[in-house]
This record gives C-alpha cells, structure tokens and sequence, in this order.
C-alpha cells in the first residue's frame, strides 16, 4: 500500500503499513494536508476545518519517527491522521464550539477521547466545523459559515457534526470524532455517505466535550467504512476516572479482525438509576461475520410511516433484504412512544443547554462586551453579541422550561415521557430482537439555505432523537444514494451492545457492496 | 415594651465546610488561606469540557454529621444544580440538592442547665452542596476581584426548623451545633475562616397564634454573638413595623455589626427563581444502608452522652464536666489523664489549672501540647504518693511543658523528691532552730502560732525536699 493511495486507505491500513515501517507517520499527514487543499477544506470552499496547523501536526508525526525505529509499539492508530469536532477540547488547536463567545479559546486540557486517539499514535489534523454548540441539523448554525458538503457543495453536509462528517467523506480522514446530543453523528453521516456512530450514552467519557445536553451527549466516531468507526469506537471507549456517567461495562473488541473471539457479555444497566452494579443479560446468539443466521432485525412501524420518501423507503427495503439473505429475520415491531421524542427532546435539550451555557458570561475566558455599565450589562451584551439566533432560541426555551410554575408541566414530563420512549426499547430488546433498522433520515442533503424554519429543521431529527432519549447505541451506514445523494440506514441495539449493532453493520456493509453508495 | 406583645420565631440555616483534604468535586486542596486564585483547576474554573467527580470522603463526613444529629438519611439523594448568574459562581449555577436531600428529620436537643429544662430543636434536613468563589469588593478601587479558591468546596448545609423562641435560644441552639459537630470532627467550625456560616429566618406573632408571620432572612452576621444582636434587632423592627400598622415585606437583609442594624440587601434575593432540576453530571447517590449502619455505630461520643458519663465516673460536678467537654480534645486529655492516674479530681485540677496556663501562655494546641496525658498522670501519681510534694509538683510540671522530660527525671534531677528520713529532716530542724533563735525560744516557750513560720524555714533549707507532714511531727514533739 502507498500513501499515494491515501484517500482509499482505512485507518487500520495506514496504522498497519506505518507500524511496519512501509509508511512514515509523516507521509501520511502531508497527504491528509494535502487531500485537503486539493479538496478546498478551507474558509473559502467547503469551509471543513475552523483549525488546522499543518507545521505542528508534521512535527507531532515527525517525533514519532525514532520510536518507530526503537520499535516502539506507535497503538493501533499509529500515524492516522484524525478529524476532531470543535466542541472537544484539544491542546494546541482552538476548541470554539463555532461559536463567536469562545473564538480563539484554547483549551488548558484535553478531553479523554483525545487523549486516547493519540496514546494510540493518531495525530491531529484539523477541529472541524459545526453548528454552534452542537445545535443544529445543518452546520449552517456555525458563527463561521456553513460546512458545504463535499459531495454536493450547494448542499450542507448535516449537522452539528458536519465538518468531521465532510472531511471522512472527503477522504481527509479516515476517521474523525464527532458529537451527538440529537442525532448529530449519524444525521451527518447519512448525509455525506459515511458510517456515523453514538455509542451507549456512558460509553465514552465526556471529559473534554463541551456540555450542550449533559443527559444526552455522547461523543461519537465517523469513519469510511465499518471497520474505521469500530476502531475508532474501541480506542476511546471504557470508563474514565473523570466523567461519573461513563460506565465502568467491559469494552468488547468490535473489528471483525477479531471475529472466533466468543461474544463478550453484554450489561443490562438500569438506565433510570443509573446505580453500580448491572445485572448480566445473556450475550445474544450472534453467528460468524459471513452469516446472520439466527439474527433477528426488528423494522419499527413508527418509523417507516406512510410519507416516509419511497426512495428513502426504497433503499431500506434493498437493505433489509440483503440482510434477510445473509440469514436474518426481519420483524414488524413498533416503538409505540417515538412520535413523541421530538417534543421531549425540544424541552430536556434547551433545559440542560440553558444551564451548560451560563459559564459563558464574559467572566473567565471567551468574549467580553463590557459597555462600562455595571455587572448586568457586561453578561447581556456578552451573551447577546457571543450567542447566534438559534442557541439564544435554545436558552430562552430552556429558561423557560425550568422556571418555577412551569418545570412540572414541561421538564418533569418530558422525563417522564423519556422513560416510557426508553421502555419501549427495552421492551422490543426483550422480545427477542438482537437489532432495530430504520432510515437514518427523513430525506437526504438538503440545500444550503432551504430550510428556514426551526421547527422543520428539528424534524430531520425525527429518527436518530429516540436513541439518544432512551440511552443505547446506533449508528448510521451508507445504503445507497439517490440522485447521487447518500442516504443511510439506521442500526441501533441495546444499551452497551455495541457489538451486536457492528456485527449487523459488517454485515450490511458486506451485503450491499457497491450498492451502499448506488 | 411592644416586644413582649410578639414572640420571635426563628429557624437558622447552618452552612459548614467539610473537613476534606480537597474540593467537593474536583482535586484541589480545599485549604483556606492560599494566595488567591492558586486551588483551582478546570473543574472548579467551570473551563468548557470540565465535569464533576464527587469527593467520597465528603459524602463520609456528610453522613456523620447526619447521622450524629439523628437524621433520617435518605439511601438515593439527588444533585441538583441550583442556577444563577454571579461573577464568584463559575458554572453559573451551584451543585447543591434540592427535593432529594442526603438527610431529613433530626434535632439538637440544647441543655439549659441553670434551669434544667432541655430545648429540642428539630433539624428540618441536611444536604451536601458546594461553595461559591469569593468577591472582593474593596481591594482595586472601582473593580471587583474574584478569588476562586473558595469554589467547589464541599458544604453540608443545616436547616432547623423554626423552633427557635429567643435569641438567647439560637446562640445556645449554635454553640451545641457547632460542639457535636467538633465532636463529629466533620469541620473546623471556625466562623472566622468561615468554614461555618449562618443566615437567620425571623417572624414575629403574637404568643398564641399558630400561623406564621411574614419572615426575613437575616445574614452577614460573623458570630454567634453576632446573631443574638441581630435576632434582637430584626424582632425589634418588625415589631415596631407591626404595632404602627405596617406589615412585614419578605426580604433579605443584612447585619451591619458596626452599627448594629439590619440593613435591606441590594440583591433581591426572593425575586430569584433558581431553576433547580437534577444535575445531569452527577449520578444519584446511593448508599449502602450497612455503610451508613456502620457509620452510625463508629459514631465518636457526643457531648451530652459525654457529659453525663464523665460526671458519673470521675465524681465531677456540672459546671466541671461543662468545662472539660468545652471542646473534644480537651475532653480526651483530661480523660486520658484521670484514667492513668486513676484521680479525676487531680487530673480536672491540672487540666482547667496549670494546663490551661500553660497553653494559653504558649498559645498551643492541646493536641500538641508538649505534657502528654500519661505524663500529666505520671506526676499526678508522684504528688498522691509523697514522692514531691505540691509545691514541687508546680515547678516539675513547668519543666515538664517546656523540655518534655518525665516528671520523675524532673523531679530527681532537680533534687526535688521529698526527703521522708527522720535523720535527715531533724539535722534540718535542728539547724533552723539554731539559725532563729529567738522564733525557736517563743515556740518552744509555747507560741504555737509560729509553726507555721518554722516549717516554712525547713522547707526553705530543704528545698522543698522535706515532707511537710514529718516537719510538723518533728516540729510538735520538739514543742510538746
């Protein structure tokens, strides 16, 4: 393999060459640097990168060069140049969260999932760009400009995670980390024809990213192919010392590399409680990687609704029978609460988000606009100049939300609602199914622009919300295209069995060949 | 006196600092008195990307003082984020715990022993929250500092209910609370380091009523003595409010210790709605109903079981046992000392007596007090056994304090062991007579009263050597 195959080559592939030695760590950023002026990931074109410092990043691959000769083990990232969203934050590069109230903050520490990729030899080529604290659908929140999508450059890439998810699709990355509170991974993803992933909330330490949604968020990987997220995921998954909601669970190995390995044990936490200590829940019955034998899919009702797109309706079915014919069983289910995620997330999202948001007051770091008229003035003209339209909407809606007479009526039923929509999995989990499909998204790409009412911009979260409510993993794989546009196909399984919902997507993956990106 | 026409009601909410090596929910030392802004990290800066960790050992401490104020301890308490905006708060909100306390439903039973009546005051809950930064107002003129030591570190805070009638009864409600909880060893209690903090809720109504009057809440008081001013002044103006047909606004005021008023506070602290939900950070806490079992069994003694115990075993009066019980440490040493020495009455006679001297004159610590309790007792045996007499006793136990030596090495080396020879004491004896003749020839003669000055003389001669029993005995068969 040479590097001047870089933008064809998967994460592992370019750890493997580089750890032999074929490849220098070196080789490999100037190429990624280099896709990406060839591509335009610059202000000016697709607008992917809001930091990038080629210099330090070739040094930071540089002063690898004499542990590969001590043969050092570099880890299993050894050399890859990786894409981070800008809400996590990063020693060296900026973390601005595309936002104007944190422009050029530098972050003193760096966040777990960070400091993970690199102990396993990635290096960091870019923080990519996002809608403004992870809120939005679209990228076009970001106080830098949108994201275009390399695919299509009159359309977004999706969003928040846009940035990351275009410079995977734009071969820059093979992988790169996003965000999600809502569906900010995969809604990307199935946009620019990447694989999204949003592990298990408590999967991946939360150190290091920037709160939006404290219940909800959970750092997410991008990559390529399956196998580039399920390395990415295994790398920075597992307890952190530093984050109290990320659980202590065992880290299965999800590459298909390690495929004969038994099925690790899979934990039934109790996601309401979230106390210590799980009660086991037999591993489900998952056969060899060229099989899903004895696998039972489950296809939602709720989510496959007489307007979905027949398109869109298209392609799951083509997927839904390759999955058959690698031995699946497809069920009707029904998750009877999803129709009412939106609205419950509409009202937890900004409650948190309101709260997560204060420190931005012009008192420690970020922007300060002091009129010279007293301590109130300083916080609204900070606040009011530093925030964007959308997460000011957000604020007021959460304020609103936990204020004294309405918290009953709005915050604490929506909890209530989120527990039934999390019971309705649960439930569906426990009959049987190994796996939930669903379309990612409602449509495809849309363009920059077209879209100009927030309520029709939530609703490109229709499908991806319930996961992030009810706490358990999905992903997003590419499952064809329409008009050239990606679309992708939903996968989600039970809380901390990631491994199950890899297992289906390799063999998805696998299935649809060259009609995942037809 | 319109007063005695209104009764004070008053509950006090307690806020005590935690006696943690560090920060509530972050690694910082939680030590006061660092050069500002130098116990921080990006937890406690509120740095985007910063999240909480609870301190186990101030979940530890918050329990024992639950616990030993007899509260019900809830198995699942909830973190709450309590939201405002201040330059000293820097999440702009504080972690705190609202409808799920840690605990709820204990008391204080106060001792009033002049009258021997005893004052129950109901403990309303007890929760775990952490402090706010500090703003300092007077150090650059026209600007405000912010010293951000001070946030995060971790607070129980004590709610009573409003059970309190005088302001007599609150100080004495305070200074009980403050002793068990030195007893507890949860906190330094110091209210001028301000590791303990109090802010007053105070209504008036006439004896009888039911109902509540309107309440204030009166803080920035800096002692306990300070409070009992406060209370005063506040039922004083609210009376006098009452009685020309006004009516009590619900309002937080201050208390100006210079000019001993209340003053309005410029924040409008009841227009605040804090927007309290469940810290989504933070996992509930749950404890393990045998921890807390546990806890409750290796409670440390508290002061009345104290009290009444040390009264009983070492034949102690009230006021005594109130002395020594004054705080834990003193009590341990005096305990130590009567039990080594198996004499309570010596052992509270050193203690209050020469003891206090000493360390008030050294400005020690009692726990670093140089005499330690078996000394102390080791001399106490040395006096009972007419090894050295009282006298000596003094001068061994000042060598004691400042060189550590024992009492006997002391006591030898000085020459100062009491010489009970009958050969010895009457060369000493003779000698005197002959140096004073003429006090010899009166005595002898019959002037009983100037024993007393003979002994004095041998026991100047001797050095305070000579056992004074035997002098006299020598003395008055010389006489007779």
């Amino acid at each position: 393999m040479s590097v001047n195959d870089y933008t064809r080559l998967g994460a592992a592939q370019i750890a493997s060459s580089v750890r032999a030695g074929e490849a220098s760590p070196a080789d490999m950023i100037g190429a990624s640097f280099k896709r990406a002026a060839e591509i335009g990931a610059g202000p000016d074109e697709l607008n992917i990168f809001l930091h990038s410092d080629e210099k330090a990043s070739i040094e930071e691959a540089e002063q690898m060069r004499p542990r590969i000769q001590n043969a050092t083990d570099l880890g299993v990232l050894a050399g890859v140049p990786v894409a981070i969203k800008d809400n996590i934050a990063s020693l060296g590069l900026p973390t601005t969260c595309g936002s104007k109230v944190l422009r050029g903050y530098v972050s003193p520490f760096e966040a777990t999932a960070i400091a993970r990729l690199r102990a396993n030899g990635a290096i960091i080529v870019a923080k990519t760009n996002m809608d403004e604290f992870a809120m939005g659908s679209s990228t076009e929140n970001s106080a830098f400009g949108p994201t275009r999508n390399p695919l299509d450059v009159r359309r977004v890439p999706g969003g928040s995670s846009g940035g990351s998810a275009a410079a995977v699709a734009a071969g820059i990355t093979p992988i790169a980390l996003g965000s999600e509170t809502g569906g900010s991974v995969r809604q990307p993803a199935a946009f620019c024809g990447v694989v999204g992933v949003k592990p298990t909330y408590g999967r991946v330490s939360r150190y290091g990213l920037v709160a939006f949604a404290s219940s909800l968020d959970q750092i997410g990987v991008l990559g390529r192919t399956v196998d580039d997220a399920a390395l990415a995921l295994e790398t920075i998954a597992g307890f952190d010392a530093m984050d109290s909601t990320s659980s202590d669970a065992d880290v299965p190995i999800y590459r298909l590399a390690s495929l004969g390995k038994p099925a690790p044990e899979a934990r039934n936490p109790d996601a309401q409680a979230m106390r210590i200590g799980r009660s086991p829940i037999p591993p489900p019955p998952l056969p060899g990687p060229t099989t899903l034998e004895g696998v039972v899919i489950g296809r939602p009702k709720e989510y496959f609704p007489e307007s979905l797109d027949p398109d869109i309706r298209h392609r799951c079915d083509r997927a839904l029978d390759r999955l058959r014919s690698m031995g699946a069983t497809v069920r009707d289910i029904s998750l009877p609460r999803s129709p009412l995620a939106i609205p419950v997330y509409y009202i937890l999202a900004p409650a948190e988000a309101s709260s997560n948001l204060a420190r931005f007051d012009g008192v420690r770091y970020g922007l300060r606009v002091d009129p010279g008229k007293g301590l109130k003035a300083m916080y609204e003209a900070t606040r009011s100049e530093g925030f964007g339209p959308e997460v000011t909407r957000r604020i007021l809606l959460g304020t609103y939300v936990l204020s004294a007479g309405y918290y009953d009526a709005y915050y604490k039923k929506a909890q209530a609602v989120r527990t039934l929509i999390a019971d309705d999995f649960r439930a569906v989990f426990a009959s049987g199914v190994h796996a939930i499909f669903t379309p990612t998204t409602p449509t495809t790409a849309f363009p920059i622009g077209a879209i100009s009412d927030p309520y029709e911009m939530y609703l490109n979260d229709i499908f991806t919300v319930t996961a992030n409510l009810a706490g358990v993993p999905a992903m997003s794989v590419p499952i064809g295209r329409i008009r050239r546009l990606p679309v992708g196909g939903q996968i989600i399984t039970a809380h901390f069995d990631e491994y199950a919902m890899f297992r289906v997507a390799y063999a998805l993956e696998a299935g649809l060949g060259a009609e995942a990106h037809q | 006196m319109t007063q005695s026409r209104y009764e004070m009601v008053v509950g006090l909410e307690v806020h005590v600092q935690l006696k943690t090596r560090t920060k509530a929910f972050c690694g910082c030392s939680a030590d006061f008195g660092a050069p500002p802004n130098t116990n921080v990290c990006p937890v406690c800066l509120a740095l985007p990307g910063a999240l909480p960790v609870l301190n186990e050992h101030a979940v530890e401490l918050a329990v024992r003082a639950a616990v030993g104020l007899g509260c019900r301890i809830d198995p699942v308490s909830i973190f709450a984020r309590k939201n405002y905006f201040y330059p000293d708060l820097p999440k702009g909100y504080q972690i705190s715990q609202f409808d799920q306390p840690l605990a709820v439903g204990g008391s204080v039973v106060v001792e009033r022993s002049e009258k021997g009546t005893d004052l129950r005051i109901g403990i309303t809950r007890l929760h775990m929250e952490e402090d706010a930064g500090k703003s300092i107002h007077d150090r650059y003129p026209g600007e405000t500092a912010i010293d951000l030591n001070r946030a995060g570190v971790p607070l129980i805070e004590i709610v009573s209910e409003p059970d309190i009638r005088t302001s007599a009864g609150a100080g004495a409600y305070l200074r009980t609370l403050k002793q068990i909880l030195q007893y507890l060893d949860v906190s330094d209690v110091s209210m001028e380091e301000g590791s303990l903090r109090v802010d007053a809720n105070i209504s008036v109504r006439p004896p009888g009523q039911g109902k509540l009057g309107t309440k204030t809440e009166v803080k920035n008081m800096n002692s306990f003595s300070a409070v009992e001013k406060a209370l005063e002044a506040e039922f004083a103006r609210q009376c006098e409010l009452l009685d020309s047909g006004g009516n009590v606004e619900q309002q937080t005021l201050l208390w100006d210790g210079a000019k001993e008023t209340v003053r309005p506070s410029r924040t409008k602290e009841g227009s605040h709605d804090y927007r309290y939900f469940p810290e989504p950070d933070l996992r509930p806490l749950v404890l393990d109903s045998k921890w807390v079992e546990h806890t409750r069994k290796d409670l440390p003694e508290l002061p009345t079981a104290k009290k009444t115990r040390l009264a009983t075993e070492y034949e102690l009066s009230v006021v005594e046992v109130e002395q020594l019980t004054a705080n834990p440490a003193l009590a341990e040493y005096f305990e130590a000392a009567a039990r080594a020495s198996s004499d309570g009455k010596a052992a509270y006679n050193w203690v209050m007596g020469e003891v206090q001297v000493a360390l008030r004159s050294s400005a020690e610590d009692i726990g670093h007090f140089r005499v330690r309790p078996a000394d102390l007792a080791q001399l106490i045996t040395l006096v009972r056994d007419g090894t050295i007499s009282h006298t000596a006793a003094k001068r061994v136990f000042a060598q004691m304090a400042e060189t550590g030596k024992p009492a006997a090495q002391i006591a030898a080396d000085e020459g100062l062991v009491q010489v009970g020879d009958e050969g010895a004491i009457a060369t000493w004896v003779d000698e005197v007579l002959d140096e004073h003749p003429e006090e010899a020839a009166r005595y002898l003669a019959g002037e009983k009263k100037l024993q007393g000055v003979l002994v004095g003389f041998v026991m100047k001669k001797s050095k305070g050597r000579a056992d004074p029993r035997r002098v006299n005995q020598l003395l008055s068969s010389r006489g007779g």
